[in-house]
């Protein structure tokens, strides 16, 4: 089912939680709201549900104006937070509750419940755990009820919460995986709500950021991560250094630095730029003048990427590089060395433009 | 997909606190035990003894005497008279109570604090003036009283009249109960109903009601004991009316002020009775509650 | 009064808002507002001097005196046994300790006509506890305050317990560790935590106490200006169809419950941005 969101505006008391947003989304997509905690995401989603009325605006789902249908006659499926389990039901009763309580005209028969319910445990391995409570399951058990649950009345969206918000590292990584196999198969669209941006870029195939209930960007992960609107995708999406400096004649002068900006060849004025530490190159020996002088500080060794922290000696600011370890062998280069370090790709954001 | 995890996150981890207590963290036995005798010495004096007067007094003058006072027909009447107060008024006191403690939980609104408040007010209220607010709405000389007069109609000195005090002074215990409950349990499990397309009475039914079922019975305990034994409010409305408008604790005061000292404390034996059932279905449910 | 959803929830999808705030008002209203404004509706028909006379009479003034003071003396004895009481309950092992513990409801269970009469007798002077006393215990002050303890004691004790089972244990282990004795860690760490517990229990039972009518009579000998309560100068005003003086005697009553409760609020209030600013 497609779904388009019309100018939604929403205010909680003096509070501002969404304004004016628009947003498309196609039939399928697995789509993630992305940002940090009072950005609106989680009330866009429940606006969605119909959990929560609208100020102004209209949401429609396959064109059809559905803003003041009630969550009952949306066929949505909802993902609690916390999961909402009912906490007094076995986990089969927790699946099956959907279809029992339609009305009796509708209601599957006994049998086909239990059919369907059986079927959805197996789908979230949870099959020998039918008869458990939920206070006996594990976080990511829970989880995978929560979803079974949200599937069983066979929705035509799938809306779910922070989905692996109140789960631990390793159990996270797993669910993801999942999550993204099951849509995959089912392909029924779904839209998560999420502050993780690794979470997003890992699993979503478009991500909407958000901030201050404004839409920052929409994109594919690869396009706000490699190419972000604005100071705050760029801050929210992976660690960045900040280059405040001034624009000069095409150049962002900060300390010894000057960059060139051709793109603000007519600008005079502040700027900021924003560069990835990935996008800090680093030379043992100083090989041309665009580079400035630099201390390591502290070298952290883990994995595949080797971080660098870097004290620049021009002026009393830090600076955080990444490399591989291949590249970081090569250079030979330890805690207390003198480096020589330039941005290879820099993005200039003027800060009256953006409040950040 | 890999195996789930079998770690049970949530699960309540229960520490007995004597049995883990360090070493550093005991007080002295001679500390321990003098507290301990302290305790009981003050609970023997206040609870335990004047629990024990009432059946040895009850049962002071044989068996058949006990039997002879709770079997007479003014005992009887008043036995049945608090029944029927308790039929009417627990039903009455536990669907307000829901439905209090659903507006109260389940939604904002202005004026909510002061809504809470009213429920609280019966507390602060003497039981005696919880009568006579009654008596001057529905007494002779009171508001309604001319009007009441010329239809015929009774409810001071009546029971109406007990109903409505005893009703003033009971009516919180459920909604008390219930209120910090249904907070803490919040709104997601509704939302979660609702959005499976369940409809609100459902919700209600299925997924709101086991969750409260425990806390709502503790409250209905409450107010039942409070409403067998309610006495001064009943006292300033009822009349003392022998026979017709006697509950219990008033045909136990009528009694004792007549020196029948047995048959006082032999009805008193029966309310004492209903106390400690009370306290044990009490401490079950406590029990239960604790399990889920 | 008004009573609307905020906007906030203007559109929740919980149902029954206006059924529940509807009937919760209409029953409140018959029950509560429409009788208790009597009081005030009745007090406002008296004239100033009639009702100065009325709740300054000499036999009004000793009952109040002897209503706060009783319940002064109650609420404190059963603020020091009761948190005794609380803490034996929860931390120590002892045989017995589980009915114990169950009886200490008995004063919400035990209607307090029963509790009234039973204590009457044992604490009368040829009773089992009376007749070790050479002054009298029943049919004085003293009765009074013995009836109020009973009717206080599970608040205390029921609103402490809580308190001190959610005690982490981590925080007294942290006082020993930093050298404290055992009284120290008490006074230091542990009874701040539990003052505001305190508090409340004294209130509610003070409160409880105020209005207290059923357990007193019968142990109190009603003897005027000596040992006789407010509540009962207000039945015998009724009684003898005073409903004017038994109206004032019960705004006197109602006003003096609100400002303490008005007070103790307050108290709560700092005592808790005291010890619990988080």
């Amino acid at each position: 089912m497609s779904i388009q969101v019309q100018n939604v505006s929403k205010r909680f008391g003096s509070f501002q939680a969404l304004s004016d947003i628009s947003i498309d989304i196609e039939s399928g997509e697995l789509i993630a709201l992305l940002g940090p905690s009072g950005s609106g995401k989680t009330t866009l989603l429940r606006i969605l549900a119909g959990l929560e009325g609208l100020d102004e605006g209209a949401i429609l789902f396959d064109g059809e104006n559905i803003t003041g249908v009630s969550p009952k006659e949306r066929k949505i499926g909802f993902v609690f937070q916390h999961y909402a389990l009912f906490r007094h039901m076995t986990v089969f009763d927790n699946v099956a509750y959907g279809l029992k309580v339609r009305p009796r005209k509708e209601r599957p028969s006994k049998a086909e419940i239990a059919k369907k319910v059986n079927e959805l445990l197996s789908l979230v391995k949870l099959d020998n755990l039918a008869d458990r409570y939920p206070s006996q399951l594990s976080g990511g058990q829970r989880q995978r009820v929560a979803l079974a649950r949200a599937l069983a009345v066979e929705p035509k969206v799938l809306l779910l919460d922070e989905p692996f918000g109140a789960l631990d590292a390793k159990v996270r990584k797993e669910l993801r995986r999942w999550l993204r196999k099951l849509h995959n198969e089912f392909h029924v669209t779904s839209i998560f709500v999420t502050h993780d941006q690794e979470e997003a870029l890992d699993v979503a195939n478009r991500i909407i950021v958000m901030n201050n209930g404004k839409i920052e960007q929409i994109g594919t992960p690869d396009e706000v991560y490699e190419n972000p609107k604005s100071p705050f995708v760029y801050d929210f999406l992976g660690n960045v250094n900040l280059f405040r400096g001034r624009l000069h004649n095409g150049k962002l002068t900060q300390g010894q630095f000057e960059i060139d900006v051709p793109t603000y060849l007519d600008s005079h004025e502040e700027a900021v730029g924003y560069v990835r530490p990935h996008d800090i190159h680093i030379e043992k020996v100083q090989t041309s003048n665009d580079t400035v002088a630099a201390t390591i500080v502290h070298i952290h060794l883990l994995g595949p990427v080797v971080q660098i922290e870097l004290k620049r000696d021009d002026i009393d600011e830090y600076l955080e590089a990444e490399v591989t370890k291949e590249h970081f062998n090569q250079l030979g280069i330890k805690k207390g060395d003198i480096v020589y370090i330039r941005p290879k790709q820099l993005k200039v954001f003027i800060p009256e433009d953006f409040s950040i | 997909m890999t195996k789930p995890i079998e770690v049970k996150q949530d699960a309540p981890i229960v520490i007995n606190r004597t049995a883990t207590k360090s070493y550093a963290l005991q007080e002295s036995a001679i500390v321990k035990w003098s507290l301990i005798t302290i305790s009981l010495l003050f609970l023997a004096l206040f609870l335990i003894l004047p629990l024990i007067t009432i059946f040895v007094t009850a049962l002071e003058k044989g068996w058949d005497t006990y039997v002879a006072s709770i079997t007479h027909p003014d005992a009887l009447a008043a036995i049945k008279l608090t029944l029927t107060v308790v039929l009417i008024v627990v039903p009455l006191n536990t669907i307000f109570g829901v439905a209090a403690a659903w507006v109260i939980t389940k939604f904002n609104f202005k004026g909510k604090n002061l809504l809470i408040t009213l429920i609280d007010l019966p507390f602060a209220v003497s039981p005696v003036i919880a009568g006579l607010i009654f008596i001057l709405l529905f007494g002779a000389q009171g508001l309604f009283g001319d009007w009441l007069f010329a239809n015929d109609i009774k409810i001071v000195f009546a029971l109406p009249g007990i109903l409505l005090a005893t009703i003033f002074v009971t009516f919180p215990f459920v909604a008390r109960e219930l209120i910090p409950l249904m907070q803490m349990q919040g709104v997601t499990e509704e939302e979660a109903s609702i959005s499976l397309g369940a409809s609100g009475f459902k919700t209600f039914w299925l997924v709101t009601l086991p969750n409260i079922k425990w806390g709502l019975l503790y409250g209905i305990i409450l107010c039942n004991a409070r409403t067998i034994g309610e006495f001064g409010a009943v006292s300033v409305v009822s009349g003392h009316i022998r026979g017709l408008t006697n509950t219990m604790p008033l045909h136990i005061e009528i009694l004792y002020n007549e020196y029948q000292f047995t048959a006082a404390f032999a009805v008193a034996s029966l309310m004492s009775i209903l106390a400690i059932i009370t306290i044990i279905i009490k401490n079950i449910i406590e029990w239960k509650a604790k399990e889920v | 009064m008004e009573l609307t959803l905020k906007k906030r929830n203007k559109k929740t999808i919980i149902p029954g808002f206006s059924l529940t705030l509807g009937y919760t008002m209409l029953y409140l209203s018959i029950i509560v507002i429409l009788p208790l404004s009597m009081i005030f509706f009745n007090t406002f028909s008296m004239s100033w001097s009639e009702f100065y006379e009325t709740i300054s009479h000499p036999r009004a003034v000793a009952s109040y005196k002897l209503t706060l003071g009783t319940s002064l003396g109650a609420g404190l004895i059963n603020v020091v046994f009761g948190t005794i009481i609380a803490w034996v309950l929860i931390r120590y092992e002892f045989p017995g300790k589980k009915i114990v513990d169950g009886l200490v409801d008995l004063p919400f269970a035990l209607p307090t006509a029963v509790a009234g009469i039973a204590l009457a007798t044992l604490y009368s002077p040829n009773g089992w506890v009376g007749q070790f006393f050479d002054f009298k215990i029943a049919y004085s002050p003293l009765g009074i305050i013995i009836a109020l303890t009973f009717i206080g004691l599970p608040f205390v004790v029921r609103t402490v317990q809580p308190v001190l089972q959610n005690l982490s244990s981590e925080v007294e282990e942290a006082s020993a560790s930093l050298g404290a004795n055992r009284i120290q860690t008490f006074t230091k760490v542990i009874f701040p935590e539990l003052l505001p517990a305190m508090i409340t229990g004294f209130s509610l039972a003070f409160a409880r106490s105020l209005g207290e009518y059923g357990s007193i009579v019968f142990i109190a000998g009603n003897i005027p200006m000596k040992t006789e309560i407010t509540p009962l100068i207000i039945m015998t005003k009724l009684e003898q169809y005073d409903y004017v003086g038994a109206t004032a005697i019960a705004t006197v009553m109602l006003i003096g419950s609100f400002l303490f409760l008005f007070i103790i609020n307050i108290i709560q209030w700092v005592t808790n941005r005291k010890f619990n600013q988080h």
